[in-house]
């Protein structure tokens, strides 16, 4: 039932989303300095990714493979794997179209690292879920239908 | 909390793995005895290094799933290199964990 009252908590999140973070920073709580408070606050994806990125117009890749699955039993959990054969990958992040703040997780890569991120995460619905990708400085994206089953018993 | 880390070969990158248990409270859950609002509790950076070197940041909002899961790739890292994670939440408080590549 967890998942009931997490599905709860999305729709009436908008404004207490808003409410919570300026509480947060109210009682005087440090945020980390390098955590993009506009870009996770964001409520649509292009907002979102304006702020994690500096625009939100970014092309369709077909150099970004995400791994999801088709459908989701559980929107709590939903694993997510991003793999990109593109040169100079800065960064990375996922964004979960419908949920009330699409942005769920960046990555920022310096070095050793190649284009590969895995994670898991919440969906209060079926939605897209949008992998945008810095490499040398180009923006592009791609995405992902994944369904979430209202019923949490499968389809 | 618990964090725990551990890197497995795949041809020729090494996966880092994380696994931290947090709750990755929303804020906007309510709790079903007091109905009172649960207030935000979630990780917000965490970074890797290999060989005491910085190899990736991760931020994350709320949208990331309880108790998270997360991989990334590097090249370059030899057998006995020490790989470490650190992360921070929004209440300040701090975890981590490290290990050698077998």
């Amino acid at each position: 039932m967890k998942r009931r009252t997490f599905l709860k908590g999305t729709v009436a999140s908008s404004a207490l989303a808003v409410a919570a973070g300026a509480g947060l920073l109210r009682s005087g709580q440090v945020l980390a300095a390098d955590w993009a408070t506009d870009a996770f606050n964001a409520k649509d994806v292009a907002s979102a990714s304006k702020a994690a990125f500096g625009s939100d117009g970014a092309a369709d890749s077909q150099d970004i493979k995400i791994k999801a699955p088709l459908q989701a039993e559980n929107g709590a959990v939903v694993p997510v794997k991003v793999e990109s054969t593109l040169a100079d990958i800065k960064s990375m992040a996922i964004m979960v179209a419908k949920n009330p703040t699409p942005l769920a997780t960046k990555v920022d890569f310096s070095g050793a690292s190649v284009g590969y991120y895995s994670t898991r995460v919440k969906m209060g619905k079926t939605s897209d879920i949008l992998v945008y990708v810095n490499s040398g400085g180009k923006i592009l994206k791609a995405s992902a239908m994944v369904k979430v089953t209202v019923g949490g018993c499968g389809g | 909390m618990a964090t725990k880390i551990k890197a497995r070969q795949k041809g020729d990158a090494t996966e880092i793995l994380v696994l931290v248990q947090h709750p990755m409270e929303t804020g906007s859950r309510k709790d079903k005895k007091t109905k009172k609002e649960i207030p935000a509790h979630f990780i917000q950076t965490l970074n890797f290094t290999v060989a005491g070197k910085s190899v990736a940041d991760v931020s994350m909002g709320t949208g990331v799933s309880k108790n998270p899961l997360v991989g990334i790739r590097v090249k370059g890292a030899k057998s006995g290199d020490k790989i470490s994670v650190s992360w921070k939440d929004n209440k300040g408080e701090t975890g981590g964990a490290e290990s050698a590549i077998k």
